[in-house]
């Protein structure tokens, strides 16, 4: 979904450093391994236009995800960088790369399982694996934690509360 | 805020709001912390689909802290007060299954809402489970959570005709969703041990609706509380 067209070298280069930007709410993933950029085209050689797309509809994220891309472009010797939002097709927790979904349980965070299809129904009672013990003997306390991308399960083998990245 | 006219976006969009809004009025008042959360982050998913949606409609700050009451095209469903807890439920029910049924029509077609409908659909599955579980919860709970769950879901029903009437602009199989949705609503309410409410679903009183900018009367205090800051403030950020 990155682009339809093959990259230059520079394009390479400055969707890496874009991808590099750590997400502003979970640090320990990037943007690339959050997989919400879309794309990145340098329009001329001065400016740069970058696709990114929400992981939520009401994301706030997303402001503060601009703002550092953009930066990290500037650093790289590009003036004008424009970041827009696209919203199709929608995010979904499967564009989560295998390295995003190691470090979020290394993080104490329990990474989504596949996700169902869009509008279906949620399944509540899968077995999610505990980040820190890795009992599958877990409980749901709340559809909804921390941020709306996530949900409050506790482990019944080791008692400790923690966060399900929430499939989409 | 002349030529205001109804379009799909502007009636989507401020039914969004507007829910957003009394929601949120849940924060500091919910009666678990983890109640609070939820309540907050549904919230937020809505207030997202009405920033995008009103932004199709116009602008959206504008649209939002500037227009009167008459001029807002939400059901009157989601403007009415929180009450109880059980009575947020039974709100969160009617309209998100509502919602879902609709985006899930609207993400397949071709319209300007397609892509968040597309999108929005999913988050409208998670709130759709949470005042699904609720309703179970509280219907085949206790005396008292039964009896206040089903007093929630009689006292808004009158209310939800209106959720089904066409929107001028918006090509959606308006009779057939309704027919889905009370299928749905009268099954959940079954396995919960509660009772489809058997009134009208319009109130013999109204002499129209939301979309056409008649509202209930706790919806000017609503606004007056949300819109006060950014009008007695015009201009100022932070």
């Amino acid at each position: 979904m990155v682009t339809t067209t093959a990259l230059t070298a520079l394009e390479e280069k400055l969707l890496a450093a874009a991808g590099s930007v750590p997400d502003p709410e979970l640090p320990v993933l990037t943007l690339a391994e959050l997989g919400v950029l879309r794309g990145l085209r340098l329009a001329s050689p001065d400016r740069v236009e970058v696709q990114l797309t929400p992981t939520y509809t009401g994301c706030p994220a997303i402001e503060a995800m601009s703002a550092d891309i953009e930066r990290v472009l500037h650093e790289h010797g590009i003036p004008e960088v424009e970041v827009r939002t696209v919203l199709s097709p929608p995010w979904t927790t499967d564009a989560i790369t295998a390295e995003g979904r190691r470090k979020l349980a290394a993080f104490g965070i329990a990474p989504p399982r596949p996700a169902g299809p869009a509008g279906g129904p949620v399944t509540v009672d899968l077995t999610i694996r505990c980040p820190h013990c890795g009992s599958t003997d877990t409980t749901l306390l709340s559809r909804f934690s921390s941020t709306a991308c996530k949900a409050l399960r506790r482990c019944e083998t080791c008692r400790e509360p923690f966060d399900h990245f929430k499939e989409l | 805020m002349t030529n205001l006219t109804l379009t799909p976006a502007l009636a989507l969009g401020d039914d969004a709001l507007v829910l957003s809004h009394r929601l949120g009025e849940w924060a500091g008042n919910a009666p678990v912390l983890e109640e609070e959360v939820a309540l907050a982050n549904i919230a937020l998913d809505l207030l997202g689909q009405a920033r995008i949606l009103l932004s199709l409609a116009g602008d959206e700050d504008e649209l939002a802290y500037l227009r009167e009451e008459r001029q807002f095209r939400n059901l009157q469903l989601v403007e009415q007060p929180n009450g109880d807890f059980a009575h947020t439920i039974a709100r969160q029910l009617y309209f998100s299954v509502y919602q879902q049924l609709l985006f899930d029509h609207l993400a397949t077609g071709g319209t300007e809402l397609a892509p968040l409908a597309a999108k929005a659909v999913k988050e409208t599955s998670y709130h759709r489970d949470h005042a699904e579980q609720w309703t179970l919860r509280l219907g085949d709970g206790t005396d008292e959570s039964h009896t206040r769950m089903q007093r929630g879901l009689d006292a808004l029903w009158r209310f939800t005709g209106e959720l089904f009437e066409p929107v001028d602009g918006l090509d959606a199989p308006w009779a057939a969703l309704h027919d889905e949705w009370t299928t749905r609503i009268t099954a959940l309410l079954e396995r919960a041990t509660l009772t489809l409410p058997q009134g009208p679903q319009r109130g013999a009183w109204t002499a129209g609706g939301g979309r056409q900018g008649l509202h209930t009367e706790p919806f000017g205090r609503m606004l007056a509380e949300m819109q006060h800051l950014h009008r007695s403030h015009p201009g100022a950020s932070w």
